[in-house]
């Protein structure tokens, strides 16, 4: 009887189920529609800008969910897209990193031609433990190089990760901050010295 | 004259408020979220709330004959029929047969304005979004609307094809990534309990109590921009916010994603207007 019952149910839910999944996941040519008559009047180079990259794209249609091969895909992908600083030298100044790390402009279509776009790292990051507004979108990097004993196979990564996050976690909801031109080799840098430099209020 | 008084006061009073959680060290956002609340609670009467003057506006713009027609706005149809706004800012966005689209509130205002009234509709458009000295007309109206719906229910409408098309679109369009920085509505609005700095994030990608309270809160008074604000100003803000270009006012992506948001906030209780930091 139960049996019996909850099959029943379970061709109902998927009767019902069927048109409306059909309904669910709409074509896409239909969004770019969409997107095409809502961000069309903006200039080319900024319509570009939501023109997604093939790894990007990957990850729109997976919602981030992606198989594990196009997970090795994304990695090698981004990886090639990833460039080292010429003089080997990986940390600046922390002083500077903390201004790259707390300021939250640039890149938007508000802000005035030329605007240098800061990292905007305390959005999502905990970095020095005695800053109280911090956001939790990201995991806390206090103590940073101070917990990986500043090791340079570390900084390297961090490096990476910082400079293109989906060579290191494809679909990361972290930016890609060098290889999207939101910062440059210096300010990455920078922040790098904010993570690494023994002085840095991060490691005190 | 009387609003910017009351804009610098409730300014004034969020700044004190501010002050006083940076001073009280823990745990700062429980600190700060009962602050806000208690600001919030404040506030909540209509005779404290500046939103209630944008109300008042919409409803004396709402009769006022304009246009080449010299006719107000008193036969435009909401979804209700003619003339009726009680509980149509509850149904909206919805498909309009006359139109053959589905829109939202302001751009239904729109559509009344150019058909019903023969109003040009450019310099409402280029006033969309009120500013120091710049009132903005469907800012007004919209609040005017939907604060007849206060204490009703969300109800998403979808029924006909394309409101379906509008919710599954919407749906595409908060998950789908771009701009520098590679972000979506998704990235702050699809987990529990996250933060950006210290502004706490509802979580928009399930249907429940988070996009209840969300989109049953707007229209709102923004504090911060001595302004009311709906929920246009609020997607055209979050497009700014992740390095998007600039969408379109009343355009299709927008109806979209407030469709979609509207589904995932089904039976959320309305009380407009707000009032929020």
């Amino acid at each position: 009887m139960t049996r019996t019952a909850f099959v029943t149910l379970a061709c109902a839910v998927l009767l019902i189920g069927g048109p409306a999944l059909a309904q669910e996941k709409p074509n896409q040519a239909t969004v770019d529609a969409y997107v095409k008559a809502t961000f069309g009047k903006a200039s080319p180079e900024w319509q570009a800008r939501i023109a997604p990259d093939e790894s990007l794209a990957a990850c729109n249609i997976r919602r981030n969910n992606v198989s594990s091969a196009e997970s090795d895909a994304i990695i090698k992908r981004e990886l090639a897209r990833v460039s080292y600083p010429a003089d080997g030298k990986l940390l600046g100044d922390w002083k500077k990193g903390y201004a790259v790390a707390n300021n939250g402009r640039g890149g938007q279509f508000s802000d005035p031609p030329g605007t240098v776009a800061g990292g905007n790292c305390f959005a999502c990051h905990q970095l020095d433990p005695k800053e109280v507004s911090y956001g939790t979108l990201g995991p806390s990097l206090a103590a940073y190089g101070k917990d990986r004993k500043y090791d340079p196979e570390t900084m390297k990564d961090a490096y990476t990760k910082i400079y293109n996050s989906m060579a290191v976690v494809p679909c990361s909801n972290m930016p890609r901050f060098g290889t999207n031109k939101v910062l440059d080799e210096q300010q990455i840098k920078d922040v790098m010295a904010y993570l690494f430099d023994p002085e840095s209020p991060v490691n005190k | 004259m009387k609003l910017p008084t009351i804009g610098a006061a409730v300014l004034a009073a969020a700044m004190t408020l501010a002050a006083g959680h940076l001073t009280a060290q823990s745990p700062p956002l429980d600190d700060s979220e009962k602050e806000i609340e208690r600001y919030r609670q404040m506030l909540s009467d209509p005779f404290s709330n500046p939103g209630f003057l944008a109300v008042d506006r919409g409803e004396a713009l709402w009769a006022e004959p304009r246009g080449s027609k010299k006719v107000s706005l008193e036969a435009c149809d909401l979804g209700e029929g003619p003339g009726k706004v009680d509980g149509a800012f509850a149904r909206l966005p919805r498909h309009f047969a006359d139109a053959d689209r589905v829109m939202d509130t302001e751009q239904r205002l729109l559509w009344c304005m150019d058909k019903l009234q023969g109003l040009d509709t450019a310099d409402i458009v280029k006033r969309r979004f009120s500013g120091p000295g710049v009132a903005s007309d469907l800012e007004d109206l919209t609040a005017f609307i939907a604060n007849k719906s206060s204490g009703m229910k969300i109800e998403p409408q979808l029924a006909h094809a394309k409101e379906l098309e509008m919710a599954a679109v919407g749906e595409e369009l908060f998950y789908r990534r771009g701009g520098v920085m590679d972000f979506s509505c998704a990235t702050c609005h699809a987990d529990e309990g996250k933060r950006i700095r210290l502004q706490g994030l509802p979580n928009l990608s399930v249907p429940g109590p988070a996009a209840q309270a969300t989109m049953a809160s707007w229209p709102t008074y923004r504090v911060s921009q001595s302004a009311l604000r709906t929920m246009q100003h609020r997607l055209w803000d979050c497009y700014r916010q992740q390095r998007w270009p600039v969408p379109d006012f009343g355009s299709d992506s927008l109806t979209a994603l407030t469709v979609f948001l509207q589904k995932q906030a089904a039976g959320g209780e309305i009380n407009v207007p707000s009032i929020k930091r």
